[in-house]
């Protein structure tokens, strides 16, 4: 199809928005652009889907992922945005509402809202809880109208506090698709009870995600760290630059045996990414002046901060490839009990490959990183994989109990510092029994899980990767379109992927990076 | 394993206990997350039984060998006499050898040791609140419950962990007063309230379930209530003065709960009878309500 018969697809399609098919748009003009400059070889390991630039765009000219220092913002104000400092909690949801619309992302909308109970505490001084309930109310719902973009994350915990208490009430009531949504745990400081509190709320809404606050904290420094998108954790007042991926299951096709995987063909694909990841942090750094817009300026992100996410997905078919290359032949393969996520060899064989992955990431240095590094990642997958499991997830539909889900992952979560997550389905018994919610999550973060998600199955919204969707939504979509966006994702991954048919109804995919009719 | 431990384990008996099923993770066995324990086998012959092949004890007949699709099946010794060995790894569960057993039972059971069964909760333990022994039904093997129990209560690491009974409450009183000093609670099934009715379902009078509630109520063991409704074969509809009168008068901590009666699963005549829906469900909670008993524990799902 030539680029004025995709172009005028686009804007004639009958289920997007004007806005909708403007960033379509913005993406063809984008792509029609000469790749960066890289090697033959890695264009060649793009074109047969060893490594994925995500289709962040063939000139990137804003970071995947930004996350502003919001605080500091309020206390300061903005001479770019012509605003003073703020003094109340009216002036303070004002002056983010605006901000959230200069924040850039991989998607046009920010994928990171804030620590919203640190940021706002400081305006709530006089306040009955009422009042703020109400101004809180008003504030989701305009989030998720405006900027309808499941992606799009708000922080709150791991103290308690009247803001962090409003916004599970809130939440829960509203059982909106945005903004997602992550409670930070941390034993030495969060009450059990508010603990309860968020974990009923999953059983409500599938929301929050609990974050493991001490061990994402130790990964960073003391200004900080938020959870963005889809359970990616990043450094405060910076974020990542790019994220470019590693599909694991293809490496592990091309490997001629276990130890050839370990000691040539990781190697070699991880040299790969890093060209990649090279080249597109060099133009967005070099070449692209974001880092001149006026949150460098007003120091609200630092471009020291930015790193770029090292990503790989398509675990759970990389060792159960590697294990049918070695010599455990007397494991009858369609048995699935033999395979990753079931067998303990298995789950083994996996950790020592995040292992690998983890020493590689930790011993490269980037020209553009956090410290000098870019940080490794357990990509969600994207709609357009087929027969590929994002990240180290165990393969849908093939997922045993939640305990034993749990233990068969946990070795792997302290590699992973930008992120992993697993969603692990709960049948709806828990609606009525939140006390076994709470103790799965707790259980789960003592093992060492860095992100604890669940999604109860019955529950209209459905979580796909880290966002939501709405079963009923989905059903709508494709006939009339949504005012969503991250609807058109799902009803995409629902037919590529089936993702409905997945034993837990959960969908497998970080976002729909291009237009696909 | 210590040594302390270790001497521990030689004291544990070791009989082992027959098991139809464990589950890591249940939300309506009990208080918060629980392990579940099914034991194999029950005394009750209940026309509306959603498993029955755990009623009766494999008797090692063998018959089932040759009908299994995959070969799990096998004499234990390679002679024919011996016992029947399921093996679990070949095992795709399509149930081929239940429909053929003559007596309906399973050659899928476990059998656990005290000791098999510590490393299961202990390798759980960090998830679960407690442990739930269920059936067929459960207090057959009484003396694997009170051994187990006791040793839950005695251990260091797990006697945070609450251990729960689910009975029919055939139990004799010297039965239960064995358990009382390991369990924290027992949830009892009434299954009618006319003796008759009780009889025509489940095959055995029901003098010792009321006597069973009595007791485990006067030592604040009793958890849960539980009536399946099955509409117009349990009687609780036309009994419901009387019920509703039993009812309020236990603690008021008892748990009542109604469970809907499916057909999934039923192999005699209750093959045929109507499912409950939530709407019989809420048609007879309204009628407990109207004379005081609750709050009622509704069923979460109607499948």
């Amino acid at each position: 199809m030539s680029l004025q018969q995709k172009i005028k697809q686009i804007i004639t399609d009958p289920t997007l928005s004007a806005k909708q098919k403007s960033s379509y748009l913005a993406l063809e003009a984008d792509a029609s652009l000469p790749y960066l400059p890289v090697s033959q070889v890695v264009h060649e390991a793009m074109d047969s889907g060893i490594i994925c630039d995500m289709f962040e765009g063939n000139a990137p000219f804003k970071p995947r992922y930004v996350l502003p220092d919001y605080a500091k913002f309020l206390q300061q104000g903005s001479e770019y945005l012509e605003l003073q400092a703020v003094e109340n909690l009216d002036e303070a949801l004002n002056a983010l509402t605006i901000i959230y619309h200069h924040v850039p992302s991989v998607t046009n909308i920010p994928v990171y809202l804030g620590q919203l109970d640190e940021v706002l505490m400081p305006y709530t001084a006089g306040l009955d809880p009422e009042t703020i309930y109400q101004k809180i109310k008003l504030f989701w719902i305009m989030l998720d109208r405006t900027l309808p973009d499941a992606f799009m994350h708000v922080n709150i915990g791991p103290t308690d506090n009247i803001i962090c208490r409003t916004i599970l009430r809130v939440d829960a009531e509203l059982k909106q698709v945005a903004p997602n949504l992550t409670f930070m745990y941390d034993p030495q400081i969060t009450p059990e009870e508010l603990f309860q509190r968020a974990a009923a709320n999953i059983c409500e809404c599938s929301k929050p995600h609990i974050a493991n606050y001490p061990m994402h904290a130790q990964s960073y420094d003391q200004q900080g760290f938020g959870i963005v998108s889809c359970y990616n954790s990043l450094p405060l007042a910076g974020g990542a630059n790019t994220l470019v991926r590693l599909n694991l299951k293809e490496a592990a096709l091309r490997a001629e045996s276990r130890e050839d995987f370990f000691s040539h063909t990781l190697p070699h694909y991880c040299t790969l990414m890093y060209e990649l990841i090279e080249a597109r942090s060099q133009f967005l750094h070099e070449q692209s002046h974001f880092f001149d817009s006026f949150l460098v300026k007003e120091g609200l992100i630092e471009e020291s901060r930015f790193a770029p996410m090292f990503g790989i997905f398509g675990m759970a078919e990389a060792v159960n490839i590697l294990l049918n290359k070695t010599d455990f032949t007397d494991i009858p393969l369609s048995n699935s009990k033999s395979q990753y996520g079931h067998c303990e060899t298995a789950n083994i064989l996996g950790h020592q490959i995040s292992e690998a992955l983890d020493h590689i990431v930790k011993s490269t240095a980037v020209t553009y990183g956090y410290h000098g590094r870019a940080l490794l990642h357990s990509q969600g997958g994207i709609s357009l994989d087929e027969d590929v499991t994002p990240g180290v997830r165990i393969p849908y539909g093939t997922e045993p109990d939640p305990i034993a889900h749990i233990q068969a992952l946990a070795k792997h979560h302290q590699y992973y510092t930008s992120g992993i997550s697993e969603i692990l389905t709960i049948d709806e018994t828990v609606k009525s029994n939140p006390q076994a919610m709470y103790q799965l999550c707790k259980g789960a973060l003592n093992l060492g899980f860095r992100e604890f998600s669940a999604n109860v199955a019955s529950n209209d919204l459905i979580r796909v990767t880290g966002y939501m969707i709405k079963l009923s939504d989905i059903e709508r979509f494709k006939a009339q379109g949504s005012r969503t966006n991250t609807t058109g994702l799902g009803a995409e991954a629902a037919v590529n992927t089936s993702i409905l048919n997945r034993k837990p109804r959960v969908a497998s995919h970080e976002q729909s990076p291009r237009y696909v009719r | 394993m210590n040594s302390h431990l270790a001497t521990y384990a030689e004291k544990l008996p070791q009989t082992k206990a027959a098991v139809s099923k464990v589950i890591n993770f249940s939300c309506v066995d009990g208080p918060g997350s629980r392990l579940v324990i099914f034991l194999q086998g029950c005394n009750y012959n209940c026309l509306n039984c959603h498993n029955p092949q755990t009623i009766d004890l494999c008797d090692n007949c063998g018959g089932c060998i040759s009908s299994c699709p995959v070969q799990a099946l096998s004499w234990a010794d390679n002679s024919t006499s011996s016992s029947v060995k399921w093996d679990t790894d070949l095992c795709i569960h399509c149930d081929t050898c239940l429909s053929i057993c003559p007596k309906q039972s399973t050659p899928k059971t476990y059998h656990y040791s005290v000791a098999d069964m510590l490393l299961l909760i202990r390798k759980n333990s960090l998830f679960i609140n407690g442990i739930t022994i269920s059936g067929g039904e459960a207090t057959l093997q009484l003396n694997f419950i009170k051994s187990l129990f006791e040793a839950v209560k005695t251990a260091p690491d797990l006697q945070h962990l609450s251990c729960m009974v689910d009975s029919n409450g055939s139990l004799s009183e010297s039965g239960w007063q064995k358990l009382l000093p390991f369990i924290d609670g027992a949830m009892i099934d009434l299954k009618a309230w006319q003796q008759a009715t009780h009889l025509w379902i489940t095959g055995r009078d029901h003098h010792r379930v009321f006597r069973s509630l009595a007791l485990l109520a006067a030592e604040h063991k009793l958890y849960e209530v539980r009536l399946l409704h099955i509409p117009g074969k349990t009687d609780f509809e036309s009994e419901i003065d009387a019920l509703a009168d039993y009812l309020k008068k236990l603690p008021p901590a008892v748990r009542i709960k109604l469970n809907a009666f499916q057909n999934h699963g039923v192999t005699t005549e209750a093959k045929t009878w109507k499912a409950c829906t939530e709407q019989d469900i809420k048609q007879l909670a309204g009628q407990l309500s109207q004379r005081g008993v609750g709050p009622l524990i509704l069923p979460a799902v109607y499948i």
